[in-house]
């Protein structure tokens, strides 16, 4: 039981600590830090780090493109993989099941695969050095993980609500968005905060498509003030916390729905 | 009942996006393969299968890399599922502790790789890490390392980066597992008069045999995704310890301007990710049971 609690303590500490170094470190000086990582700052907390990499970075920029990029990539991935998943489940045939291996197989393959005849396409189109580029290639690469989920989910709801609704008159998308849609509201909630923490958290599709400022994200630009601030890590962990600060407090109240979320798409595997 | 074929512009815009960003650069990767293309110029030669004899005769850096990856997988792999386990059996039940304790166990997970990359680059940070500064606290001076900078350890380093980051997740996946585990079967069990051991052994390993096969699938095809990490805290260096196969690709591709090879490369990749997810679940899947 002592060496039961000992385990959960320490393996507390191992979160917490990092955790409050980071907030810790972003409140005091490069000086400070070096002579004691630490300790509490001895000239007190200061906010300077925040004012500087707000007037020294264009933040509110990035902040707004994650924003946009986010937004767009969630809500568009989650109704184009619903209206699968809708066809799927009605189709009920060896197309509907063809399909649905052929979009669970993009699961298997990891971006990286993919990166280098993707970035040619990407150029060939004009859509480096654009949000809607961002967004198409993200809609697409978290289309298979959402009609997984939501595929499975709407299979499970009852056959004869979707029979009534048809002896009641009821057209395809009405079917969809009067009795697919609302059904499944437990599921989407679960995938969105998946795809949510996916899109805002995303390197690998900015690191290959942005190099203009204007289209930046929030992890790429973190990831470039690596070179810019090398191991200034008071301004570097004054970074990391804008740039996770919507994700950690969307976690500290929705706690509940992360957890289910970010573990749909592991365990209905 | 006959499903009106309106049915079939369900699958349109998802489909056609699918296909244009996902199908179609995934068979051109296999197209490129057999290529000399530089991914700039207009032309290209075919050099059959060039790029792959390359990769396996010549390349001694690409070797590495497959190296690098296994060892990062095993470990990752081992002590993830372990931690994650042994963390979800002593925290079964639904207390406010428990679940708090999840909660806090779980919460790097919502952070990006790059946030997880500078966190752990100041904890080794060889003079004012916080690591090698709590070693010599409590007089173990002599355990300091450069731990990023040591070409023996730097992936080991960046593998227990990735158990930090990911084992929360996989104990809430386990605890989900576990708790649908009647408790009948572990009341027979006590009356039968089975050990400790042989209730884990009997009852719960056996119960526990899908979300093992979720999890252990789950952290080994993560473990070769673990792009961002790598190329975030080390960028593949020193000396290529680090160097994982996608951040192979990406410099083979990107700072070598060798797209042919590096969708040989891709193509490779692919292959041993489907050949070690196939493995996995047929090893595990013999052990299923259910009631």
């Amino acid at each position: 039981m002592l060496f039961r609690r000992f385990s959960l303590i320490v393996y507390a500490l191992l979160i917490l600590i990092p955790l409050l170094v980071v907030m810790l470190t972003s409140v005091k000086t490069l000086q400070e830090t070096f002579a004691n990582p630490l300790a509490f700052p001895e000239g007190g907390i200061k906010f300077d780090n925040y004012i500087a990499i707000f007037q020294e970075q264009t933040m509110a920029g990035y902040f707004l493109n994650s924003t946009i990029v986010t937004l767009f990539s969630v809500t568009l991935t989650l109704l184009f993989a619903s209206m699968i998943a809708y066809g799927i489940t009605r189709l009920n045939s060896w197309i509907g099941n063809a399909l649905f291996v052929l979009f669970t197989l993009g699961m298997m393959v990891p971006a990286q695969v993919i990166m280098v005849p993707l970035y040619s396409l990407m150029l060939d189109f004009g859509l480096t050095n654009s949000l809607v580029g961002l967004i198409l290639v993200n809609i697409s690469s978290t289309l298979p993980i959402a009609v997984f989920i939501l595929t499975g989910f709407m299979k499970t709801l009852p056959k004869e609500l979707f029979e009534a609704a048809t002896i009641d008159g009821a057209g395809n998308w009405q079917m969809f968005a009067k009795v697919a849609i609302p059904l499944s509201l437990p599921s989407l909630s679960a995938t969105a905060i998946f795809l949510f923490v996916m899109h805002w958290n995303d390197l690998l599709y900015p690191l290959l498509f942005i190099t203009d400022n204007a289209y930046k994200t929030l992890p790429l630009a973190l990831l470039e003030f690596q070179g810019q601030y090398s191991t200034n890590y008071p301004m570097l962990f004054t970074g990391v916390i804008i740039a996770s600060a919507p994700m950690v407090i969307a976690y500290v109240f929705l706690q509940r729905f992360f957890v289910a979320g970010m573990t749909a798409g592991a365990v209905k595997g | 009942m006959r499903t009106p074929k309106s049915i079939y512009l369900f699958f349109l815009p998802g489909l056609l996006l699918y296909s244009v960003f996902f199908l179609y650069p995934t068979v051109s990767a296999l197209f490129y393969s057999f290529t000399n293309w530089d991914g700039f110029s207009d032309a290209f030669q075919f050099v059959g299968i060039d790029n792959y004899q390359r990769a396996f005769t010549a390349d001694s850096i690409f070797r590495k890399t497959i190296g690098n990856n296994l060892k990062f997988m095993f470990v990752v792999v081992i002590f993830q599922t372990l931690v994650a386990l042994a963390f979800a059996l002593i925290m079964l039940k639904n207390t406010k502790t428990t679940i708090f304790l999840r909660a806090l166990y779980f919460f790097p997970t919502i952070l990006s790789s790059v946030s997880v990359a500078f966190i752990w680059a100041f904890i080794y940070d060889p003079s004012l890490g916080i690591l090698n500064r709590g070693l010599s606290v409590i007089g173990l001076d002599f355990l300091a390392q450069n731990w990023l900078g040591n070409a023996n350890i730097a992936i080991y380093s960046l593998a227990i980066t990735q158990v930090w980051f990911h084992a929360g997740q996989m104990l809430i996946i386990f605890v989900a597992g576990l708790q649908a585990i009647p408790q009948e079967m572990y009341e027979v069990a006590k009356i039968e008069g089975a050990s400790k051991w042989q209730t884990f052994r009997k009852v719960t390993w056996p119960l526990l045999a899908p979300s093992a096969t979720i999890v252990v699938a789950y952290t080994t095809i993560q473990s070769f995704k673990a792009f961002d990490l790598v190329f975030a805290m080390t960028g593949g260096g020193p000396n290529y310890s680090t160097e994982i196969i996608a951040t192979y690709i990406y410099s083979v591709a990107f700072e070598g301007y060798q797209f042919g090879y590096a969708s040989a490369i891709s193509v490779i990749f692919m292959i041993i990710i489907a050949f070690i997810t196939f493995l996995q679940f047929k090893a595990l899947r013999s052990d299923r049971v259910s009631y």
